[in-house]
């Protein structure tokens, strides 16, 4: 299988959670696109930990999904906490900062 | 065409049709769902490449703790209608097309690049007995930090979360 097909999916894996991004109102769904994106992004370092048979791409890997799991659990209470003040969680209204 | 290339092209339309289900549909529950189907697909194609175990963390941690808790989100946001407003659709074009044009350029960067070529040899590097013996020697340090991070993420979480008297939140 060539590299060339890995990239290529992680690219478009990483293209499809930008469209989601851009095109999107709902601060939960726009955050769950940047997961996806993360994922895409760690599918290319395990491909190339297997093409130049390494394992630190790999504890990389592990380390940007701890990260992904503490920044989620930081981003959904902020969105909650948004939620309980302003009872939305669409990004034209939470765009003030302030309300 | 083989087993193994098979596996790859079924894996693969599962991950791109599944992800834009994601950003298509109207329901924010079923983008979850289709969410974590996106995650399993990626799944295969670690074991496809020999790294099981971060396939099955994979699984664990996004699937099963980091999902879990968007839903949980949306449903006690009461979310589950497709209530939500849509950007208008010359936004929505507009992020269409930056998003392709970005897809056009790097695969046009990259159409030329290296063709190695991924052996279907089976390697033991993705196994837990080798992924360990790299982390807590080479990568402890970044290792104990990580723990730090959570430390601080999930007092931040519960701070952020909790319902504050009036004023201070």
């Amino acid at each position: 299988m060539p590299i060339q097909y890995y990239l290529f999916l992680s690219l478009a894996l990483f293209s499809i959670g930008i469209m989601g991004t851009l095109m999107r109102r709902n601060a939960i769904i726009i955050f769950m696109c940047i997961e996806l994106m993360l994922n895409a992004v760690n599918l290319l370092l395990v491909a190339f930990s297997k093409m130049y048979n390494d394992s630190s791409a790999q504890i990389f890997v592990f380390f940007s999904m701890v990260v992904a799991a503490a920044e989620v659990a930081v981003g959904l209470a902020i969105i909650v906490m948004m939620y309980r003040k302003v009872h939305s969680v669409d990004i034209n209204i939470l765009n003030r900062l302030k309300h | 065409m083989n087993a193994y290339e098979l596996i790859f092209w079924l894996l693969t339309v599962m991950a791109i049709s599944c992800a834009l289900g994601v950003i298509l549909s109207r329901n924010p529950v079923s983008s979850v769902l289709f969410l974590i189907a996106t995650f399993f697909a990626v799944s295969g194609h670690y074991i496809l490449m020999n790294a099981q175990f971060l396939a099955i963390v994979n699984i664990i941690v996004y699937a099963g703790a980091i999902m879990v808790l968007f839903l949980f989100v949306i449903m006690l946001m009461n979310l589950n209608a497709d209530t939500e407003p849509q950007k208008n659709r010359l936004v929505q074009l507009a992020g269409v097309v930056s998003g392709g044009i970005l897809f056009l350029v790097i695969l046009a960067a990259l159409k030329s690049s290296t063709n190695n070529m991924l052996e279907q040899t089976a390697t033991d590097i993705g196994l837990i007995k080798n992924l360990g013996k790299t982390l807590f020697t080479q990568f402890v340090l970044p290792f104990e930090i990580a723990s730090v991070l959570f430390l601080s993420a999930m007092i931040g979480a519960v701070v952020l979360g909790k319902k504050g008297e009036e004023g201070t939140a």
